[in-house]
């Protein structure tokens, strides 16, 4: 995710210290994982320099000066432009589960036992997900069922490789 | 008959489960145990042999060979008076499509398998009332099946699966007919019913996102077994 868009972006409805910059990172699109400080700062002070964002004001107290950033016209032009250019779908043509069922079939290992052993695990990471969204709000529930729609994916190759073990092997070993 | 114990404190074990329909072997050695309260998914590819383990394992098809113990009996060994008692009394069943009949409303249709026990009219539709409201589809009360939406009417046949207060229910791709949201509705309402209830369920689907509902999945393959727990 680009961290720098995503706080231009939460800029764009009103300028923000740092501090709550962060916390409305974390609590919007940080779930398991929050922004260290470093993070805001270290952002802040790069779109400052590309003229992204301007210092709207700054406190005096005893601690490290705490400075409002304000979004520019330029900064809201590049959210602008990046909400509206599509991500690149991932490819997955590197799977670390074709290598392994691969290797395991030409050193005539047990490629089943692989296949049903991540099966197991990708059916465990599930119900966790599972579990999460029937406690959580919409923001929880989204965010699981793109992970679980992407698990299942995953075990719907599993399971059709786990099919066509037979072919492979035939395939793949000189 | 196979003699061999079932897993300690399972409620419902099967060992070693044969069954062909002529040449075709739909189970070939399959093993299940569940225990009250628990959910289990039995999962696998269209053909494996899951619907034929769940028939068996509600009495409904004999297996060839292998043993069957519900609650410390075996299957074989009762009449089929005995089984079908069995059935009214302790199993619910939900299927892919319903099976409401249409005639009745759906609280009558909640109530049937009360009324099939003997329970008078009024007493029956006001136990099928208050599973209707667990299930949210009391406000379809006095509509017939034709007159609600598909994952309504599932709803209404989950509450008719419990109204017997059963302690196993059979579930054969309970949201296979439903899209995503009803079907997660669906199977959020059954595994919480279920389990505030402590009945069993035992429940066939080869979707992933229904079985991540379940506490632990088996996968059958060929007609074979696998425990995937044991597996992690």
């Amino acid at each position: 995710m680009s961290i720098g868009h995503t706080l231009l972006g939460l800029l764009e409805s009103g300028p923000r210290h740092g501090y709550d910059l962060k916390r409305a990172f974390d609590e919007k699109f940080g779930h398991d994982r929050p922004l260290h400080y470093g993070q805001v700062y270290s952002t802040m002070s790069r779109l400052l320099k590309n003229g992204l964002v301007e210092v709207d004001g700054i406190e005096p107290g005893d601690g490290p000066e705490r400075k409002r950033y304000a979004i520019t016209e330029a900064g809201v032009t590049d959210v602008q432009r990046w909400l509206a250019t599509p991500e690149k779908p991932e490819p997955y043509l590197q799977s670390t589960l074709y290598t392994k069922v691969v290797l395991a079939l030409l050193t005539h290992r047990d490629a089943g036992d692989i296949l049903d052993t991540q099966r197991a695990e990708h059916l465990r990471m599930m119900r966790i997900l599972t579990d999460r969204k029937r406690g959580g709000d919409l923001a929880d529930q989204l965010i699981c069922d793109h992970a679980l729609f992407h698990l299942e994916a995953d075990l719907r190759w599993l399971e059709l490789t786990a099919a066509r073990l037979d072919k492979l092997a035939t395939a793949v070993r000189p | 008959m196979t003699t061999t114990s079932a897993p300690p404190g399972s409620l419902l074990a099967a060992q070693d489960l044969r069954k062909a329909y002529g040449p075709t072997t739909a189970l070939d050695g399959a093993d299940f145990s569940i225990h009250p309260g628990e959910v289990v998914a039995v999962m696998g590819p269209s053909g494996s042999g899951k619907s034929t383990l769940l028939h068996c394992l509600a009495g409904i098809v004999p297996p060839d060979s292998g043993s069957i113990r519900y609650d410390g009996r075996e299957l074989a060994g009762m009449s089929d008076a005995g089984r079908s008692a069995l059935r009214r009394s302790e199993f619910g069943f939900v299927f892919q499509f319903g099976q409401l009949v249409p005639e009745l409303t759906c609280v009558e249709n909640v109530a049937l398998p009360l009324r099939l026990n003997g329970a008078p009219r009024k007493e029956a539709e006001r136990t099928a009332l208050g599973w209707m409201e667990r299930l949210e589809v009391d406000d379809l009360r006095a509509k017939r099946p034709g007159e609600v939406s598909g994952g309504q009417g599932q709803r209404v046949a989950v509450a008719r699966s419990l109204v017997t207060s059963p302690r196993v229910v059979f579930a054969d791709e309970p949201t296979g007919a439903l899209d995503s949201l009803n079907g997660e509705r669906v199977m959020e309402l059954l595994t919480e019913a279920a389990r505030s209830a402590n009945a069993a369920v035992v429940l066939v689907t080869h979707e992933a996102r229904v079985a991540a509902y379940s506490d632990r999945e088996i996968v059958v393959r060929d007609g074979r077994s696998r425990d995937m727990e044991r597996l992690v």
